[in-house]
């Protein structure tokens, strides 16, 4: 059976390192090199690597310009949404390539992997529902001001302004929750699957259930990224009432 | 001990027939919609991600709820 939380595997002057942590780190140098190879020798005329990437980029621009229904705040939020969709990404994708789970050590009797998807960790998804909650405010307050934006949560103009303004407030917080749950949940559950699949039937059999995964993980990622731009375009949106 | 595991099942179990009964319905009404008019199907897809995103989460919730029992 597959640990809920991530497992410690060694320190650092003291700072523990987890199993996920290290994965996400991976995950950091992977897309840092390959962003440096992509955009070496840029080309007015596109061709290999630059060409792909331009070409992810583009669709995911059009899919974030529909959501936006400007160019502007596009342009403005699109890096920071499409970093969370290549990261997310390539974590979860990472998690199916063979070793991760199965490749480890024993510490005092229980089996330890030296490598766990970075996304299958309550704490990498609550760090990255933190960041979006958090930008999602500061593009509130950027749009609007402290005065206009601060009013959506604390409005004293009638009773039931005010209440409505306490359910706001509470649904910034819900909305930390759903986010790290949702992806933590979906990417734990498809390796626990995984696990109890490979058990009941080593061959062949378990390889639908990695095309699921591979589906799954980029779904999960595209919905991160566009929740993100969503919010975003609601905090950035003043109130019609 | 096996009342746990019952209790777990339940958890699960009913919040996959509402997540499921859910985003059937998004679904089927994306369809009809994208069959009454082609040209939106971009513009549908998003929002049909977003509505299944926000009722996927529930059964999610479960699902972490229900593996943190059993891990107990």
């Amino acid at each position: 059976m597959v640990s809920v939380s991530a497992e410690h595997i060694f320190s650092v002057f003291n700072m523990p390192v987890t199993n996920s942590m290290l994965t996400a780190w991976m995950v950091v140098i992977l897309l840092s090199v390959v962003s440096y190879f992509a955009t070496r020798k840029m080309k007015i005329v596109p061709t290999g690597m630059q060409n792909f990437f331009e070409m992810a980029i583009e669709e995911l621009f059009k899919i974030v310009e529909s959501v936006f229904g400007n160019r502007e705040q596009t342009l403005k939020y699109f890096p920071f949404a499409v970093t969370f969709f290549f990261f997310i990404l390539t974590a979860n994708w990472m998690g199916l390539l063979p070793g991760f789970g199965s490749i480890g050590f024993y510490e005092e009797g229980v089996f330890v992997p030296i490598f766990r998807s970075a996304t299958a960790d309550l704490n990498t998804t609550l760090a990255f529902a933190m960041i979006s909650v958090i930008m999602i405010q500061v593009a509130g307050i950027m749009a609007l001001g402290v005065r206009k934006y601060g009013k959506k949560f604390i409005n004293f103009s009638s009773p039931l302004n005010f209440l409505v303004g306490l359910l706001e407030l509470m649904s910034e917080f819900a909305k930390i929750i759903s986010f790290s749950f949702r992806l933590f949940g979906s990417v734990f559950a498809g390796e626990v699957l995984l696990v109890v699949i490979s058990g009941l039937v080593p061959y062949i059999v378990p390889l639908p259930f990695l095309g699921l995964e591979l589906f799954i993980g980029a779904i999960q990622a595209f919905v991160f990224m566009l929740l993100t731009v969503a919010f975003i375009k609601i905090a950035t949106t003043e109130m019609a009432h | 001990m096996e009342l746990k595991f019952i209790g777990i099942g339940l958890a699960i179990g009913l919040a996959a027939i509402g997540a499921g009964l859910g985003i059937g319905k998004i679904v089927a009404q994306t369809i009809e919609s994208t069959g009454r008019n082609p040209e939106a199907q971009g513009k549908l897809f998003s929002m049909m991600i977003l509505g299944v995103a926000f009722t996927e989460a529930l059964a999610i919730f479960a699902l972490v709820l229900s593996f943190m029992m059993i891990s107990k």
